[in-house]
């Protein structure tokens, strides 16, 4: 049965207000959703991220689910171990989850989880994407669009971003998604899947961030739902070694999704269109994927 | 024994202290456009918005951080983000 | 207690294996039950037999085979925060990999175990031993303890346990053990009954806080100039002083209950008649009570002092020996460049408040491995003797040098 309104309604509330994250943050919006569905039995480690900021400072924490802040590149190691942990205690039912940012999974992080993910380790990774370092002021990632400028990337990033869910997928992981904020229903529901799930699960989420790219504040569901529908951000999951596309909307103009973004705001009618051709290529090498069966094994 | 100072935090609202005075502007919503279909509710990030004893959706204005998602997403344009001004208190 | 004689345990069993197999015994008696582990020369053997104590059934533990000593030490901190016993070992490269995280143990209290089987550090690559590895974390706030015997290494991770986890201390430490020189030699062990660890061990119990769904709190996050970061460091500094004196009491259970003593904080011999003093760690300090044995029957008046405890340091049992003496040795197996000796210059400091204080004089042995043997601290005593009666300018001297120090 999938996840409806009336059920989220009926969830608990694990974010507490009045926590320090930036208005129209979607990193929160995610937290919330996230949380929500995985209920009470859950607990969190955060690596270093916008989400050590967004729990406010001690003695108070905006969230009410057991958070074990730690070190950058530790977010899957540490969960593998409170995975272990919960089992040798007999806690199994727990969730454990790896609350990380792209910096965290993308770069710094990236062997721990690689080492979690093929290990199989009992943990539920989630990457809350916001396509930078964001938490110190907004540097490029792994993660970042080409083109976007950030503060280490003053005229535009000029590589294109890693294809970090299928990097995962390709370690057999046993469950791997992307979602949008601005798809709060497809997004909820593959996290309930993953709930369901053990081994090594990984869901990316694309979290947009108005302080790190530069757009009105209200406009962030907007612009989550909007990269969806302009093949930016492609929804799919990975399941059984077989994926499959699970959002195909009909495709706007990338230049809706890019116009309200002062981050993109330098680029030429050419750049757009070279940045639309990209992207429209991770799309159809994700088509063949899909087509392909059971590659990812 | 020594005393043992350990940071753990825990959960509260105002972790960040009120930060409805982060406002500009104020979401104020229009009960008569209202058609409570509660997606100002699943996209608010900072959960202030509830039901209110008219079942109609309420804000928690002590928090509210006016970023505008609710009356964006709004599917009846039934939220209007009005000016926070002097005479606008809490 | 002074007793140092050891008597035969009664229970237990005998077996004749390396320092490493006897610490993968301790942590199987531990009944440790996660274990994050990852291979590094020369404390791979201790992983392997706790692989096979796992895979055979002997311990009920969680293996995980993590890809880094970055992540071992992240897993044990995960594991710990639940409220698990958690263990690892590591060396030289593979512990300066994990010193973020060192740090994080020691923030988060988490009272895990962890054998370091010291390593020279690279480059150029050395595989032997020195105490650089361990003596570089010295400001973690890791509870280091350096054992000499293949005994010592086994009892010492049970009694360390208990320390850590003492209510007043929580904190993880590490039981420092010399590579080859004991991680890979075979002498005689008694292993405990499991029985008797039980009594001497119970479970884990976290007593400040842990990760629970039941009872959710957030560990660690900002904390403003003005609230209380700096009296949790100054918990931390309290809790490792702490540790000491729970040392202390535990050693001495220990002996009651198993029959063996290995000294506390420190290990004495022939402090109270001797004029001079030598000290030093791990099996350095084994070397050098042969050596002094030898000398005292030459006619000199030298005693022992073995730094067991390097943190927290024993600087009040130090000074409290060293008064009324002519000169105290130090021979370091590490160094803190452009300074000296780490053991010299602490025990410096310590005794600098000393009404009584005499000459502190170091030396640089052994790095790398090279060789330190009986004549080898025969010949630093006296070079130590000749340096108090001329004036020592100086932390530490380098010993046995194949190159002519400058200025020498
Ligand atoms: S303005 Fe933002 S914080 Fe306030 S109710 Fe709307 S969505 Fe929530
Ligand atoms: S989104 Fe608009 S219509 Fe829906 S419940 Fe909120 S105020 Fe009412």
């Amino acid at each position: 049965m999938p996840i409806t309104m009336k059920d989220l309604r009926r969830a608990g509330k694990f974010v507490m207000p009045g926590n320090a994250a930036c208005p129209g943050c979607g990193a929160l919006v995610a937290f919330k959703l996230v949380s929500k569905v995985l209920g009470k039995d859950a607990v969190y480690v955060i690596p270093a991220c916008c989400t050590s900021v967004i729990q406010g400072p001690y003695p108070k924490s905006g969230f009410r689910v057991p958070v074990f802040n730690m070190a950058f590149a530790a977010a899957a190691s540490t969960a593998a171990g409170m995975a272990a942990g919960l089992a040798a205690l007999g806690r199994g039912n727990v969730r454990v989850v790896a609350w990380a940012g792209d910096g965290g999974t993308y770069d710094i992080g990236i062997q721990a989880l690689s080492g979690a993910a093929e290990r199989g380790d009992d943990v539920l990774y989630i990457c809350y994407n916001n396509e930078a370092y964001m938490n110190t002021g907004i540097q490029r990632s792994g993660a970042t669009p080409p083109k976007a400028w950030t503060k280490t990337t003053p005229t535009g990033k000029a590589e294109m971003k890693k294809n970090m869910p299928l990097i995962v997928a390709a370690h057999g992981a046993s469950y791997v998604a992307t979602a949008s904020i601005g798809y709060p229903f497809d997004l909820v529901n593959k996290v309930a899947k993953a709930r369901d799930k053990r081994g090594f699960r990984y869901i990316e989420i694309l979290s947009t961030c108005p302080t790190g790219w530069n757009y009105p504040v209200n406009k962030t569901i907007e612009l989550a739902r909007l990269a969806v529908d302009t093949y930016v951000w492609p929804l799919y999951e990975v399941e059984d070694g077989k994926l499959r596309i699970t959002m195909r909307p009909k495709r706007r103009p990338l230049r809706e999704y890019l116009a309200p973004q002062r981050r993109f705001a330098h680029l030429t009618e050419e750049d757009v269109r070279a940045l639309e051709r990209a992207f429209m290529d991770r799309w159809e090498a994700l088509e063949k994927l899909e087509a392909a069966g059971r590659i990812f094994v | 024994m020594a005393t043992n100072v350990i940071p753990v935090s825990l959960p509260e609202a105002g972790a960040s202290g009120e930060t409805g005075i982060w406002r500009v502007f104020r979401p104020v919503i229009n009960k008569e456009k209202c058609v409570k279909c509660w997606l100002c509710w699943l996209y608010c990030q900072e959960e202030v918005i509830s039901e209110g004893a008219d079942g109609f959706p309420e804000i928690d204005y002590t928090y509210c951080k006016g970023c505008g998602m609710c009356a964006n997403e709004c599917p009846t344009k039934a939220i209007e983000m009005v000016p926070e001004g002097r005479g606008n208190s809490l | 207690m002074t007793a140092q004689a050891s008597r035969l345990a009664e229970g237990g069993r005998w077996d004749i294996i390396t320092a490493n197999h006897a610490v993968a015994h301790a942590a199987r008696l531990a009944r440790v039950q996660v274990v994050p582990a990852y291979p590094i020369t020369p404390q791979t053997t201790i992983v392997e037999y706790l692989a096979d104590f796992i895979e055979r059934g002997e311990l009920d533990a969680r293996y995980i085979r993590v890809e880094s000593e970055h992540s071992a030490m992240a897993a044990a901190i995960g594991a710990s925060t639940v409220g698990a016993r958690a263990f690892t070992a590591t060396a030289s490269q593979g512990l300066l990999l994990m010193h973020e995280v060192l740090h994080w143990a020691v923030g988060a209290r988490l009272p895990i175990g962890m054998a370091v089987v010291n390593r020279a550090v690279g480059p150029p690559w050395s595989i032997h031993v020195d105490h650089q590895d361990a003596i570089s974390q010295r400001d973690t706030g890791w509870l280091q303890l350096f054992v000499s015997s293949n005994q010592e290494a086994l009892d010492s991770v049970l009694m360390m346990y208990k320390v850590a986890e003492s209510p007043d201390v929580l904190l993880p430490f590490m039981v420092c053990l010399d590579g080859f020189v004991l991680s890979h030699t075979y002498a005689p062990v008694n292993i405990p009954d499991q029985g008797d660890v039980d009594s001497f061990l119970p479970p884990y119990d976290p007593p400040h806080w842990r990760m629970d769904p039941d009872a959710p709190i957030t560990y660690g996050n900002l904390v403003m100039p003005d609230q209380l970061y700096m009296e949790m460091r100054w918990s931390i500094d309290r809790a490792s002083r702490a540790a000491k004196d729970r040392l202390k009491e535990i050693s001495t259970e220990f002996a009651e209950k198993f029959g063996r003593y290995h000294g506390s904080a420190i290990y004495e011999r022939w402090s109270q008649d001797s004029d001079y003093l030598m000290v030093a760690s791990g099996t350095l300090a084994s070397e050098a009570e042969v050596a002094i044995e030898e000398l005292r029957r030459e006619g000199e008046s030298v005693g022992l002092v073995k730094i067991r405890l390097y943190r927290p340091f024993p600087g009040e049992e130090i000074t409290e020996l060293a008064a009324g003496k002519k000169g105290i040795i130090v021979v370091d197996r590490s160094v803190s460049f452009g300074h000296g000796g780490p053991l010299a210059s602490d025990l410096r400091a310590s005794l600098y408040h000393a009404e009584d204080r005499p000459p502190v004089v170091g030396f640089i042995a052994g790095l790398g491995g090279r060789d330190v043997r009986v004549r080898d601290l025969k010949a630093i005593f006296r070079s130590a003797k000749r340096k108090i009666s001329e004036g020592v300018d100086r932390v530490s001297y380098w010993y046995g040098l194949k190159v002519r120090e400058v200025g020498e």
